[in-house]
């Protein structure tokens, strides 16, 4: 069984593209409205000093999401 | 499911326009622009979402335009997105439909932004696109072909620079020329798709096409001097540091540096009620103006170098990006207790004073996380309970020390703001287990580019919220100090005694008056905490606010009018009162009871008034005083009865 990347498993300055977002609640549409969706280019740039939350970059934009969301995105390892 | 939404106004100053965008994205500012202070805010009934409205005067016409919260989507997952979406269909009562949007679009984010354009231009609504931040998107490198966008968005687009002014006449035609047009759905965003996740690919992708065709990148995508900052701003270690400092700073602006015009407003209002004194014919007229009218709009006015300070600060910081750096460092410890990372100001700003924190929560977007913080924000010990706090332990704990060298009244101030602190963390999580019961909001937010703020935009939101102060909370403040002023004036206490001096016979009065009945009243029920009906008009009074408590004492006790804490005839007063059955009235365990009480009661008139502003609405208000008062009897009782076991045993 393959392991699963999540966006909260990568490190800083790792770049992946976005596979799924998983889950049905309003984390996982705010997510995607945010525009991490399958297909995206997204880059750890730093994590806040007690772990969460973590600072990303897409589409040109920061991002700050807390840990425990960025584990429902998906990345292709 | 496509609901257009248009309507042509009854008249022309009855045009509608609204302003929709994210956060971040300037929309504030050409609000700001386009209105000046022709502006008003409100709430929406029952929330605490802000209402901005304002006059918008263009060469032949004046329009209405209504300020929507700054949104990511019109998708409604929270309360702001669901209002937003009420505006524009025009659920919200009194309101008219708006006749055209303006779509305030950030150059420098375009795909992110398009987004919700996507959403507008889906249900058709009359639209015009104010492009923002060109300037700053050109120096990254990016080049936005204007027309390209428009003509494959099928909207027109206006460039503005709302701090110059540049393209806000151009705005002005392009939004009449829109009124009531309904927008023409491309066919690539058309689908018959009603599942959302689907939908927000389409949208996507629509806009990667749409990007694609109209902006060129002259080079990289530049983040260069924001990262350069970061590195030390949101340093693991440094960040904390600078953070610590700048709060530090805005702690002590509102606590110290506001005082000197604080100081000055009450010298100024007090000079003013002797004026009222000398020129009016002594009696009831003279005091109800003096006493009454004068000393309740300087109790409200009073509260304005703090608003004013705090902020000023608030408006920097936003403004310049450093206020989501400071919720990204913070955020871990405030989730813990079920708070926002952008919570932390707030709350340490009300440590100064829980007036403007409460004000200052309107930075927290989300409305449940912001309910959640105004409800717990009058926990953090305030600058009225210190005169409390230092008269209590200058009765009697000045002079023990543990340890040799730590005074207990060093230890019992500590105590008391940490009993404060746990108060609050207790009712945010029983708030989170119950009736604010709903998954956790996502936190999700931007990390904008840092900017430099532009003046004129600070000073006037600074100006604004300090009018709005005084608008809506004045009111309540006023209404409220003239009761209490009127509970302790009548009835009149006349005597014959020639020989009676003036502090006597105010102590008289007080005594026989309503408040020295209602502290009749309540004896029963504040003699398990250890009080006596005096303290309980001491209690009644400080209603107006808690420093209150210390001069009430002071008539009470015939030490006099004007005294203040640090009085030693109060001091002493307080050690040799007595109750009416001869024995004393304070002890070491009631100053400490008092104290808890202190810590954990809602007695302030003023901070009342602001939540049920910033709430808009009685239930929460009402709620937090049953909770706050609960906490406070209970805790107080609880110190009372069990140090009276200790000390008997």
């Amino acid at each position: 069984m393959e392991k699963k990347r999540t966006l909260a498993g990568l490190s800083i300055g790792e770049t992946a593209v976005v596979k799924e977002v998983r889950g049905e609640s309003s984390i996982t549409k705010r997510l995607m409205e945010m525009g991490i969706i399958p297909g995206v280019s997204i880059e750890v740039i730093k994590t806040a000093p007690f772990g969460s939350p973590i600072q990303v970059r897409l589409r040109g934009y920061n991002l700050a999401i807390r840990r425990n969301e960025a584990e429902f995105v998906e990345i292709i390892p | 499911m496509k609901d257009s939404f248009i309507k042509v106004g009854d008249s022309p100053s009855e045009i509608v326009v609204a302003l929709a965008g994210n956060p971040n994205a300037g929309k504030t500012t050409l609000f700001n622009a386009l209105t000046g202070l022709r502006q008003k805010v409100a709430n929406y009934p029952g929330v605490t979402v802000e209402r901005k409205e304002g006059i918008w005067k263009t060469k032949d016409l004046s329009l209405q335009l209504i300020d929507l919260p700054g949104l990511y989507s019109l998708e409604a997952t929270s309360i702001d997105e669901q209002i937003a979406l009420d505006v524009l269909t025009g659920k919200i009562k009194g309101l008219t439909t708006p006749s055209v949007v303006i779509a305030v679009v950030d150059a420098t984010n375009l795909e992110r932004n398009l987004y919700l354009v996507t959403q507008l231009i889906e249900k058709e609504t009359p639209l015009v696109i104010a492009l923002t931040m060109v300037d700053e998107a050109e120096k990254n490198g990016l080049n936005i072909d204007t027309e390209k966008l428009s003509q494959m968005l099928g909207v027109s687009v206006v460039a503005v620079t709302a701090s110059t002014g540049r393209g806000l006449d151009e705005l002005a035609k392009a939004v009449k020329a829109n009124i009531g047009k309904k927008t023409k759905v491309p066919e690539r965003l058309q689908s018959e798709n009603n599942d959302h996740t689907s939908r927000i690919f389409k949208r996507y992708s629509f806009i990667a096409e749409v990007v694609q065709q109209s902006v060129s990148y002259g080079g990289q995508r530049d983040h260069k001097l924001s990262d350069k900052i970061d590195k030390v701003l949101t340093h693991r270690f440094w960040g904390l540091v600078i953070l610590f400092f700048v709060l530090l700073i805005v702690f002590q602006a509102i606590f110290s540096w506001a005082s000197i015009p604080m100081e000055f407003l009450d010298k100024a209002f007090g000079n003013l009620a002797d004026l009222a004194r000398t020129h009016l014919p002594a009696g009831i007229i003279a005091d109800l103006v003096a006493d009454g009218i004068i000393a309740g709009v300087g109790a409200v006015l009073v509260f304005l170098p703090q608003i004013l300070i705090l902020f000023l600060f608030i408006s920097i910081l936003e403004d310049t990006g450093y206020m989501a750096r400071a919720a990204f460092l913070m955020d871990k410890i405030m989730s813990k207790f079920g708070l926002h990372g952008k919570a932390f100001l707030p709350l340490i700003s009300s440590f100064a004073c829980a007036i403007p924190g409460i004000m200052a929560t309107r930075t927290i977007e989300n409305p449940r996380d912001r309910l959640t913080t105004i409800l717990i924000a009058p926990f953090m010990s305030c600058s009225a309970r210190l005169p409390v706090y230092t008269v209590m332990i200058a009765a009697f704990f000045s002079d023990q020390t543990i340890l040799g060298f730590i005074s207990i009244g060093a230890v019992l101030m500590l105590a008391m703001y940490l009993l404060g602190i746990s108060a609050a963390i207790l009712i945010a999580f029983i708030l989170k287990k119950t009736l604010l019961k709903s998954p956790p909001p996502p936190f999700v937010m931007e990390l904008p580019p840092y900017r430099l703020p532009a003046f004129k935009n600070i000073i006037q939101n600074m100006l604004l919220r300090g009018l709005l102060f005084v608008k809506r909370a004045g009111t309540i403040i006023l209404l409220i100090s003239m009761i209490l002023w009127a509970l302790a004036y009548f009835p009149r206490y006349e005597t014959e005694n020639n020989e009676i001096t003036e502090v006597e016979k105010a102590s008289e009065q007080i005594r026989h008056s309503y408040a020295g009945q209602l502290g009749h009243l309540i004896e029963p029920v504040i003699k398990p905490l250890g009080f006596d009906w005096k303290i309980g008009i001491a209690l009644i009074s400080s209603f107006a606010a808690r420093e209150v408590f210390v001069s009430t004492l002071s008539i009470i006790y015939n030490v006099g009018k004007d005294q203040n804490e640090n009085n030693s005839n109060l001091v002493e007063a307080i050690r040799i009162a007595k109750k009416d059955d001869g024995s004393p009235a304070w002890t070491p365990l009631t100053a400490l009871t008092l104290m808890v009480f202190y810590v954990l009661a809602m007695q302030c008139m003023s901070t009342v008034a602001v939540v049920r502003r910033e709430t808009n609405s009685w239930k929460w208000t009402l709620l937090m005083i049953a909770y706050m008062t609960i906490l406070a009897y209970t805790a107080a009782f609880l110190t009372h009865q069990i140090g009276s076991l200790f000390l008997k045993g």
